[in-house]
């Protein structure tokens, strides 16, 4: 056994530090933003999803009463191509222009064309319909399989596999030979939207002095600085950017579409401009989930080893390259210690919206698949679905088919938890009812993080740091920098700054921000400890070496002093006293999480219903346990809504049916019943208080949980997602 | 003509008079015209419910109501839920509940709940869940909202 570290902050439940700003109305978010003389625009998208442009005619649209400016892809400079990094990896500089603004040819329907600014947006949008655009239509191609085909319509370049890739591990035809059975399946899953509630925003100013100011609502204000600078052809120093709070973002918000084009809009007027898009734009102009392709075969020998996996992945990027496929063979198998593998990739461009991230981006898609397959074997083997799982299951030292050795993982832990809870025994209780499991890992992000900290004269603190608060980080960091510090967590004031005001720090994604910013904070805690042990010293005329720090109270033989009364003393001492720290943490930890689901299925409709949810999570340290539940609990509600309802309608021009949240339907509070959680803590050894990162990974187990419990409840192994009415229905027909 | 109609109501408690133009939604009027930004827009068309707020007692998605129809009205937006600087219990409750992630949402719900709540205090879970199906969270899984809103039943 592990020894338990006791911590006097970390692990209680404080009231986070905005918490009064966003139960009254006062937090302000992007589209809050105001300024004297502001000016709204609006952006024209194109109705086609693949359309050359013969030509763009603003005249009327510019001549309109009200118009200030009306702007194309033509001003946007043509600064060449290069790599630009988005913080979770480098993409060409061509793919982000051409995302900001369609360059000769539309690839999605939704794919911006042109924008103005007027004096309200009513004016803009009105003046937006008098742009002529002719476009000479193409043929559009919406799937991987139909975009891999000869003699599909090509996007751009020579073909639409973008990137190809092949991991391998020992021989997947020997391990094969040696199974005693062998289970093979193919699977789809639909297009599904991130569905943050807070649209996409930007509002931009371009000074006379060539500085441009943002406010945006976004999971990177760096990367919307460096993305600007390298859009815009300046230098970065010129780019200040302001994150405003956001409302939701799952990995939606890191990509840039707004803000380069408030920012022309507003040097062509002089005046600040804000462009705030329509739950429509969002569903058709911003980055969905890639819906997939997937062929999945594993095998196992009658004792449950399982001996090989072999994974054929085909996920549609939309109109960039980047569908997460490389994400997703990273994860397929991981939850396995299997000797032989073999995974194939395909990242293909189709006329969709260029997908973004989206909590754990691919896992979940891969999950489903492999888990589904993992059930089937045990049930074919006779295995307990827990006990197959247990007895395959990854552990320190294992190694991933994509190349990485575990450090200490709670993959075992986390299906004990399971196997004990229970909810694992309960009876289901009547007719057409089932219970399934599924596990799933995602790998989280480490990645560069700043943190300055300022010790007050009434021995408070105020912390500054990067990055976006997406759901309670600043009070998550806070209580990392309390703990070091030994002080109340309410004596910590906590800030989320603009890009002039605190060292680079990347985007709020990948599980980060508690790992790594709050090491930054712990790092910067640590930085004031040792000036103030110097201060101490001085004032006690004793070697600094002879001051100790221990739960907020400096010591020597000279006596004791809390921080409350060495703080009026400092400004006296040699000055202010302010911590600071950088970081670029390699410890990353990564996630397991599990699902136990319980359903019943109406067999009259097809109609799924949530009866009991138990999430499942090897958490590392829970630096604030709420906060942390309440990562489980979202995410398994929006792998709940992945795996039963929403899908991208589209025609087969590539025309999105039910842009709208009535049609795009998204779990409500009235489709579920309470989420249990269990918080599994296996600390990860790379972090000093053990933290793992929680945002992600339990969105990857409830796809194929759901599958497996429907499966039980009917009889019929759903390989397609949703798993909606008709689908089910249909499927209970057929059997 | 004019273009931009006048209009009276009482806004969280104090009497205001506005000008706006007759396709304004409330929505717009309460955010662009009267500064009150803690009302949210989610989708403008009636379906998230992060822009409700009370009309003469009722919950409305202000996006759907147009400006000049609260000629008359009681309006309640999130700015006037608490007293001076004492919140509201749904408030204080959402807090210690970790009933908010990204808090966009919370607006709405907390305008939603306080309306259930006044009329009728002790909903069970099934009669809260009911009630609140039109506002659509993504972050929390609506488990915390949902013991926020019984522990204020209590």
């Amino acid at each position: 056994m592990s020894t338990v570290k006791e911590y006097k902050v970390i692990g209680t439940r404080p009231v986070r530090h905005d918490g009064a700003d966003k139960v009254t109305g006062r937090a302000l978010y992007g589209a809050d933003y105001s300024a004297a003389g502001l000016l709204h625009g609006f952006v024209l998208r194109s109705p086609h999803a693949h359309a050359r442009i013969v030509s763009i005619d603003t005249s009327k649209a510019a001549a309109f009463p009200g118009v200030l400016a009306v702007v194309t892809a033509a001003d946007l400079p043509e600064s060449g191509d290069r790599m630009v990094d988005l913080g979770e990896g480098e993409v060409p500089l061509s793919h982000v222009r051409g995302n900001i603004f369609a360059q000769g040819k539309a690839l999605y329907r939704g794919h911006a064309i042109a924008a103005v600014a007027a004096a309200s947006p009513h004016v803009a949008e009105e003046a937006a319909g008098l742009i002529e655009v002719v476009y000479e239509p193409l043929e559009a191609v919406l799937t991987a399989p139909a975009a891999m085909r000869e003699g599909a319509p090509v996007l751009y370049g020579e073909s639409n596999v973008s990137h190809q890739f092949q991991h391998v591990k020992g021989d997947v035809a020997e391990g094969f030979q040696a199974a005693d059975v062998i289970v093979e399946r193919e699977f789809t899953t639909s297009t599904v939207h991130q569905g943050y509630i807070e649209p996409q925003n930007a509002s931009a100013f371009w000074s006379s002095d060539g500085r441009v100011s943002v406010w945006t609502s976004t999971q990177g204000a760096f990367i919307v600085r460096d993305v600007m600078a390298a859009v815009l052809d300046i230098p970065v120093s010129q780019v200040k950017v302001t994150p405003m709070e956001i409302g939701g973002g799952f990995g939606g918000k890191i990509p840039v579409y707004l803000e380069p084009v408030a920012a022309l809009l507003s040097k062509k007027t002089g005046k600040p401009v804000k462009l705030v898009m329509s739950r429509k734009d969002v569903f058709e102009g911003t980055g969905p989930t890639p819906g997939s392709f997937m062929r999945v075969k594993m095998g196992a020998k009658k004792d449950g080893t399982i001996t090989a996996a072999q994974a054929y992945l085909a996920f549609e990027a939309g109109a960039y390259p980047g569908a997460m496929v490389v994400p997703a063979s990273m994860t397929v198998f991981a939850a396995y210690d299997i000797e032989n593998g073999l995974i194939d990739g395909f990242d293909v461009l189709v006329n969709k919206p260029s997908t973004a991230a989206y909590r754990a981006p691919g896992a979940p898609n891969a999950a489903f698949a492999a888990e589904s397959v993992v059930d089937e074997l045990a049930e074919k083997l006779g295995m307990d679905p827990v006990e197959f799982r247990l007895k395959n299951a990854a552990k320190e030292g294992t190694r991933r088919m994509d190349g990485p050795k575990f450090r200490r993982i709670g993959c075992v832990e986390v299906l004990e938890a399971i196997k004990n809870h229970p909810h694992y025994s309960a009876p289901l209780g009547g007719p057409n009812r089932g219970r399934g499991i599924a596990i799933g890992f995602w790998f989280n992000i480490g990645m560069e993080s700043s943190c300055n900290i300022s010790v007050n004269s009434d021995g408070t603190v105020n912390l500054v740091e990067g990055s976006t608060d997406i759901g309670g980080t600043r009070t998550s960091i806070a209580m990392q920098a309390a703990e070091v510090l030994g002080i109340p967590v309410t004596d910590v004031n906590p800030s989320v700054v603009d890009t002039d005001s605190i060292g680079w720090t990347n985007l709020t994604g990948g599980s980060r921000t508690t790992f790594a910013t709050g090491w930054a904070a712990y790092e910067a805690a640590l930085d004031i400890v040792r000036q103030l042990k110097e201060r101490a010293a001085k004032l006690w005329s004793v070697d600094v070496s002879e001051v100790e720090f221990a739960d907020g109270v400096l010591k020597s033989s000279a006596g004791t002093m809390t921080i409350k009364e060495i703080a009026p003393k400092l400004n006296g001492t040699g000055g202010p006293v302010v911590g600071r720290a950088t970081v670029n943490p390699k410890g990353v930890g990564g996630s397991f999480a599990g699902n136990i689901v319980d359903v019943e299925v109406d067999p009259e409709t097809g109609k799924t219903t949530i009866l009991r949810f138990t999430a499942v999570q090897d958490v590392g340290k829970a630096i604030h346990p709420s906060y942390v539940e309440g990562q489980l609990q979202g995410g398994s509600v929006q792998g709940i809504g992945w795996a039963l309802n929403e899908e991208y309608f589209m025609r087969d021009d590539g025309t999105m049916m039910n842009s709208s949240f009535l049609d795009y339907r998204m779990p409500t509070i009235l489709d579920l019943p309470m989420i249990d959680t269990v918080l599994v803590e296996v600390p990860n050894p790379g972090h000093p208080f053990g933290v793992r990162g929680v945002g992600e990974a339990n969105i990857v187990p409830p796809l194929g949980a759901i599958a497996n419990a429907i499966y039980r409840a009917i009889g019929v192994r759903m390989n397609h997602l949703p798993m909606s009415p008709p689908a089910v229905w249909k499927a209970i027909a057929s059997k | 003509m004019p273009s931009k109609i006048h209009v009276q109501a009482t806004i969280n408690g104090q009497p205001a008079e506005f000008l706006c133009e007759p396709r304004q939604s409330l929505l717009e009027v309460l955010r662009d015209i009267l500064g009150l930004t803690g009302t949210k827009e989610g989708c403008n068309d009636g379906n998230c419910g992060a822009c409700t707020v009370m009309m003469d007692g009722r919950i409305v998605n202000s996006c759907l109501v147009l400006g000049p129809e609260i000629q008359g009205s009681t309006i309640t937006t999130i700015e006037g839920i608490a007293c001076g600087t004492e919140l509201h219990p749904l408030q204080t409750s959402f807090l210690k509940n970790a009933a908010l992630q990204c808090g966009i949402c919370t607006p709405g719900f907390i305008i939603a709940s306080k309306a259930l709540l006044d009329n009728e205090p002790h909903p069970d879970e099934e009669r809260i869940r009911f009630w609140l199906a039109n506002n659509l969270c993504r972050c929390t899984g609506y488990d915390k909202i949902v013991r926020a809103v019984q522990e204020v039943c209590q």
